[in-house]
């Protein structure tokens, strides 16, 4: 009795996509399995009728908290905000070049 | 006496310090000795702050010299799990991809108990990123249970709770996600305590599952528990989750009657899976509360069952939105060499996480893209609305819930790594805990045929943090199970 699977190859690489992570093809092999058990697994909730509950975002009351729109004085120096950057030039993080010159 | 000096609680070293019989630096020294001499065999700590918390004990010694009356956690050391944040001393959550990396500030939790003359002693291990239950999933080793080495300690705050237990430090913060301090202390024969959601600040604690997450200590005794509680609690304006609430002065409350209490036994947690030398365990303590007068009534906590798939669908979708600022550029593991941005980032995390923190990525975007949201997601926060109404329904009848804390002992090391939905399972009596946002603690309550501690946890309305630690209190006043120690 095959059910429909959840999650495939193309789905596992479409999500991988989007978490920016280059998954060896072991690992999407190994996740597309281990994901499917996993979902199956959630299904259990579809035994649940939930018509109307309201969803959950926080468990105690929270309300939105503001302050005035001015600097606290509590940022980080230049050097505090560097110092664990694996490529710096002492004044900003180095990233690959993303605009191309014009010719 | 001096080399049994690792097995104190806090209040047998506060006795010590304010008395004299004892420096502040021989108490860390006889620490740092045993961290020392288990480093191998336990694999606790990540990182060890030997020069600096020998120079705070110096100061201290040299105030009480001067004749200053010590505060009652002054001079005591604490280790601390290394998603926690410390200044300047290496927090990389047991991941590769923040090696090295010095956070620029405290957490708040750990600027208040330094405030409060704490040493700290060093960075626990724990799973990557707090996630996993076995301390397994550490990219620097697993962590061995102290009472059985071929065990797992439990987790994510394993070494926490293996410090504690084995004598390396006579208190710890963990954090706790939907058991990561419980679950431990459970299977390493400790006291450990998930506060109420918001009682504490989350301030510098590497975030997970930002709804769920807090940080919760790790100790020898209730009675400890309660004096790091006090000073640690409290609303935080770096932290808009943590709640305005008052603390309470959880010391004072500590030798209250339980006379009349309520205590409900959901029967959900009780039922085929649950080892039969953890249910006598627990009923046996449940009968002490008996016989002291609380009166003890069945409850059902009928949504019980589902709180595994609930809270692995939305943790993990919060952890897929946290995670994705690692990414090599700001701190931490950077792939080598001339990749352009988008690849940069994708082979950077590829090689800086490990498998389970991947897998949970995975999970958590998956549940959130596009056609899945209102089926995973939207479903699942329905579900925690009803998870929580069974403790808001319990708690009218109510003053306490009593249930085991993990259904077995602790598992052996490699037994559930190639199975994560069993893995996941483990969780299966405390992630409804964080689902619901109220405070829970364990406590040993006695020992399998194999001496392996068994943990029960008691868990009490939203911010009854004094209710939970009187209740387990009085059970260690008049047992001692929380005083055995494992033989290494």
């Amino acid at each position: 009795m095959a059910e429909d699977k959840k999650i495939d190859l193309d789905t596992v690489r479409h999500i991988a996509a989007l978490a920016h992570l280059e998954l060896t093809p072991e690992e999407e092999e190994k996740y597309t399995k281990q994901l499917e058990e996993i979902l199956r697994y959630m299904d259990k909730l579809n035994e649940l009728d939930t018509d109307g509950v309201e969803p959950a975002y926080h468990t105690i009351d929270l309300k939105n908290v503001i302050r005035p729109d001015a600097s606290t004085g509590q940022g980080l120096s230049r050097e505090d905000a560097l110092r664990n950057a694996p490529l710096h030039n002492g004044e900003l993080f180095k990233v690959p070049k993303i605009i191309k010159s014009e010719e | 006496m001096s080399e049994e000096i690792y097995k104190s609680s806090i209040s047998d070293l506060h006795k010590l310090i304010s008395t004299k019989k004892i420096s502040c630096a021989e108490v860390v020294r006889s620490y740092l000795d045993r961290i020392d001499s288990l480093a191998k065999r336990i694999n606790a700590f990540l990182f060890i702050q030997e020069e600096e918390a020998i120079k705070s004990a110096d100061a201290i010694d040299k105030k009480i010299k001067d004749g200053e009356k010590p505060e009652y956690l002054e001079g005591i050391p604490i280790a601390i799990k290394s998603n926690i944040n410390t200044k300047d001393v290496e927090t990389n959550c047991a991941s590769k991809i923040l090696a090295g990396f010095k956070p620029p500030f405290d957490a708040t939790a750990v600027e208040r108990l330094k405030n409060a003359g704490m040493i700290p002693l060093g960075k626990t291990n724990m799973d990557e990123f707090a996630m996993g239950s076995s301390n397994e999933h550490s990219a620097f080793g697993a962590v061995s249970n102290p009472w059985d080495t071929d065990r797992a300690p439990g987790g994510s705050s394993g070494g926490s709770a293996a410090a504690v237990s084995a004598g390396m430090s006579p208190a710890a913060l963990g954090s706790d996600t939907a058991g990561s301090v419980r679950q431990p202390a459970a299977f390493c024969g400790i006291t450990g305590i998930k506060p109420t959601y918001g009682r504490v600040s989350r301030y510098g604690l590497v975030a997970f599952g930002s709804s769920f997450d807090q940080i919760g200590p790790m100790t020898r005794t209730a009675e400890d528990m309660a004096h790091i509680m006090s000073v640690m609690s409290g609303h935080d304006p770096h932290d808009s989750t943590s709640s305005e609430q008052p603390v309470d002065d959880y010391r004072k409350t500590l030798e209250d009657s339980v006379k009349g209490r309520c205590i409900g036994i959901p029967k959900e947690y009780f039922t085929e899976g649950l080892s039969e030398e953890v249910r006598n365990a627990v009923e046996a303590a449940v009968d002490f509360y008996k016989k002291n007068g609380c009166e003890v009534v069945e409850i059902s906590l009928p949504h019980t069952d589902y709180g595994i798939a609930c809270y692995y669908i939305l943790a993990q979708a919060e952890a897929s939105s946290n995670l994705a600022r690692y990414d090599g550029i700001r701190y931490g593991y950077r792939e080598e060499g001339e990749l352009p941005l988008k690849r940069l980032y994708s082979v950077t995390r590829d090689k800086g996480f490990g498998e389970e923190v991947k897998r949970r990525i995975m999970l958590g975007t998956y549940v959130l893209s596009a056609g899945y949201y209102e089926a995973y997601y939207k479903k699942a926060q329905k579900v925690r609305t009803l998870i929580r109404k069974d403790f808001e329904d319990a708690f009218e009848k109510v003053d306490f819930v009593i249930a085991p804390t993990t259904p077995s002992t602790a598992f052996k090391i490699g037994e559930k790594l190639e199975d994560p939905l069993q893995m996941y399972l483990s969780d299966v009596y405390t992630a409804n805990v964080n689902m619901s946002g109220i405070p829970a603690v364990s406590i040993p309550v006695g020992f399998d045929k194999n001496s392996l501690p068994i943990g029960m946890q008691i868990m009490g309305r939203w911010f009854d943090e004094g209710g939970i630690l009187n209740l387990a209190h009085i059970f260690q006043k008049n047992t001692d199970h929380h005083k055995k120690f494992p033989d290494l």
